[in-house]
């Protein structure tokens, strides 16, 4: 079978950057990198920041609120006016406010979720300028967040996480902008556009069909929406959208760009903390969960799309088609999605909203867990940590012992913070789906009708909540209601654990370690990794179960019934 | 907080002019270098080889059912996009069935690819069994002995990349052009 080979391919090159982009990670952030330390110097003069000055978890925390509160005004002050500005080969006019609001918050946040066409509400220099700026800042502080919480776990009796403006600086420049850079080209040469050209028109003889063919910068857009864990495309189909990810070669290393930083941060994490078992351990319980979703969503989409045999086209070799593109076929397509919508990236090559009940139940889901598996940029791995936090709390309770993670006391303080972390994202789905649901104004969006137009809304503000971006597309969500709720959805997502996980990082940072002894719980072997695997799936299990069973379980369940 | 207002400005405007402004200009530079065909679009006389196009009649072969293929209007853009139609919706129900008739009515054998819509609303491929299933429909229409068009089906057909990357498949442009050259 072709696939397993794919597969095969993508877990060698998920190895090897796991263990050199991971070492690497960790040089860059530890300050050993220097090959563009003339560049870093003439920017640390320009911001007036002191390289060697380290930030306490408050400072840390306001300057990423002070710079995320200004690249939210700057996006949206150039979205309102790009109807101004130049390279708008289309004269395409403002954003409307709340739309701006929007697309704004939803850049800032590496969530990428798209009220809006590209093609037809975008201009060039939006595009550039306002959209793939966040995709490589936002990702750059993502990063930054993770690695100051593995600072707080790996340093004994500090006051100090580092320094916000350094660990952004040095990610964009060292990680982000290399990889982007020689990737975008890669793109390009499979078939990517990339020109500033404007659309083009052209007429086919032969059918005596005329096309305005839309174009702009879009490979170089590709490469950090994947490798930034964003997943704002240029055109409104995204990956499906052959100008877009043209070829089988694309889409592969559009999964690999997706995965490479998030998996990689496990191993830096490891050797911050001085035991790569450690991330091991971690990379286990990600690549677990991942994997039987894969597996689960693949054979799900592997099965014939009821409403196609119900108009009597019972052969259906592939699986599901619909929604799907032949260059990509079933599996391929699966892969791309379950990936995508497992690091918080939220790019699709297939549509999810035309996946089967169950596949679609497998993205969704794959979202609820927390975006862990293994998560965005920087966002998987401190999730995951928080997680860790929990379950060594929980196995402490079973023993009766004060718990441990990595020699640190794990206190009131830390407890509560972790919890704080996880819980923010469900509460925040639950809440505001349930006002959604009840308003008429959330109501009117659903496109599809039955349980499947409940998913749609479902879907819509999980993937905000998490960051992620993907859309059950039919959903009409350019309206003043999920432009607004959306925001807010995004924003308590993204900054809702952001906080808790900085605090944590101080906390940490301040606490002596504790010399491991016999009584110690280990947290880099396989009963840890269960027990973290069984906290993961009970607190997402347990708290999406209702609403789940009223969207993809109910349809699934609803044998020859169409809606 | 002030004092954070200076690198945060500094930062956000530096951030602009280098990855807003630097880095796509520098990437269209190298792309309008290197692989000017791809980075304009891969296009042809006769359109893009990368994006689908409505083929009607017995004469043509047939790309995907993309109903709304946003490009078809004649001159006006739109958004590409799917149908997102889900599994169990009466629209797809209908949907499939208009199409499958139309397909058998014009001689063509209604596949599962044909009568689906694809994620983009603009794919340009089709596999081979979805070529071969409009042979006679084709062959019957214009004239050319079935086993010539299948010839042309199989030396057209591209993939697996690398030999084992997704499945085989024909870009409906390229083989309608042929088959123009051939008549």
């Amino acid at each position: 079978m072709h696939f397993a080979l794919t597969v095969l391919l993508l877990a060698a090159l998920l190895a090897l950057s796991w263990r050199y982009l991971g070492s690497y990670l960790e040089a860059v952030y530890s300050g050993r990198v220097h090959w563009l330390s003339w560049v870093e110097r003439v920017v640390y003069r320009l911001l007036g920041v002191d390289p060697g000055h380290e930030q306490r978890w408050r400072e840390y925390a306001v300057s990423l609120v002070v710079f995320s509160g200004v690249s939210l005004l700057l996006t949206y002050g150039l979205l309102r006016l790009q109807g101004q500005l130049p390279l708008n080969p289309q004269h395409l006019p403002a954003v409307p406010p709340l739309l701006g609001w929007n697309t704004a918050v939803s850049f800032l946040t590496n969530t990428n979720w798209q009220n809006y066409a590209g093609e037809t509400t975008m201009s060039y220099l939006s595009q550039m300028a306002a959209l793939t700026v966040q995709q490589f800042i936002s990702a750059a502080v993502g990063i930054a967040v993770a690695i100051s919480l593995v600072r707080g776990l790996s340093r004994t009796g500090a006051s100090t996480i580092g320094n916000f403006w350094v660990d952004t600086v040095r990610g964009c420049l060292y990680v982000l902008l290399p990889i982007a850079f020689v990737a975008g080209a890669v793109y390009v040469a499979q078939g990517s556009v990339q020109t500033l050209a404007g659309p083009v028109l052209i007429h086919d003889v032969l059918n005596g069909a005329t096309q305005l063919i839309p174009r702009g910068p879009v490979g170089f857009m590709e490469s950090i929406k994947q490798l930034g864990t964003n997943g704002g495309g240029f055109f409104n189909a995204n990956g499906a959208d052959p100008l877009e990810n043209p070829t089988q070669l694309t889409n592969l290393l559009s999964v690999v760009l997706l995965l490479i930083i998030p998996v990689a941060l496990t191993y830096t994490f490891g050797k911050m903390v001085g035991s790569r078992r450690q991330g091991l351990a971690l990379l286990a319980a990600m690549g677990l969960i991942f994997a039987v979703w894969t597996g689960f969503t693949g054979y799900s989409e592997s099965q014939p799309n009821p409403a196609v045999a119900a108009a009597g086209v019972v052969a259906q070799p592939q699986g599901n088609m619909e929604g799907k593109e032949v260059r990509f076929g079933v599996l391929d397509s699966t892969l791309y999605d379950v990936a995508s919508t497992q690091t918080s990236t939220g790019s699709v090559d297939s549509t999810p909203d035309s996946y089967t009940p169950m596949g679609g139940f497998g993205l969704l889901t794959g979202m609820m867990l927390g975006e862990i598996t293994p998560g965005g940029d920087g966002s998987g791995l401190y999730t995951l940590l928080l997680f860790a936090i929990v379950a060594v709390f929980i196995g402490g309770l079973m023993v009766g012992r004060t718990p441990e993670y990595l020699g640190k006391k794990i206190q009131s303080r830390e407890v509560k913070l972790a919890s704080l972390g996880v819980l923010v994202m469900p509460v925040a789905v639950l809440v505001i789906t349930g006002i959604a649901t009840a308003l008429p104004a959330g109501r009117a969006g659903a496109f599809n009708s039955g349980p499947h137009g409940f998913t749609e809304i479902l879907y819509a503000l999980t993937s905000q909540a998490n960051n992620n971006g993907s859309a059950f597309a039919g959903l009409n969500g350019n309206t003043a209601f999920y432009n607004l709720a959306g925001g807010i959805d995004m924003l308590v997502g993204r900054f809702g654990v952001m906080f808790p996980v900085l605090a944590l990082a101080g906390a940490l940072a301040s606490k002596q370690t504790v010399p491991v002894s016999r009584g110690t719980f280990r947290t880099d072997n396989a009963t840890f990794v269960v027990l973290l695997l069984g906290v993961i799936l009970i607190v997402g299990g347990l708290t999406f179960f209702p609403a789940l069973s009223l969207g993809p379980l109910l349809e699934q369940l609803s044998h020859g019934r169409f809606f | 907080m002030i004092t954070q207002l200076r690198p945060a400005v500094v930062l956000a405007v530096g951030a602009l002019l280098l990855f807003g402004l630097a880095y796509p200009l520098a990437g269209t530079g190298v792309s309008q270098l290197l692989f000017p065909h791809q980075a304009d679009g891969s296009l042809t006389k006769n359109g893009s080889t990368l994006v689908g196009q409505p083929w009607s009649g017995p004469q043509w072969f047939h790309g995907r059912s993309d109903p709304d293929n946003p490009l078809r209007l004649d001159g006006v853009s739109g958004a590409s996009g799917g149908s997102n139609l889900g599994p169990r919706s009466r629209q797809l129900v209908a949907a499939v069935r208009a199409e499958a008739a139309q397909l058998r009515r014009i001689g063509a054998q209604p596949t599962a690819d044909l009568v689906t819509s694809s994620g983009s609303g603009i794919d340009p491929d089709i596999t081979p069994q979805d070529a071969f299933a409009q042979v006679p429909m084709v062959s019957k229409s214009t004239g050319i002995p079935e086993l010539q068009l299948r010839r042309l089906i199989r030396t057209l057909t591209v993939g697996p990349e690398l030999g084992f990357l997704g499945p085989s498949y024909v870009d409906v442009l390229q083989l309608n052009s042929a088959l123009a050259r051939l008549r």
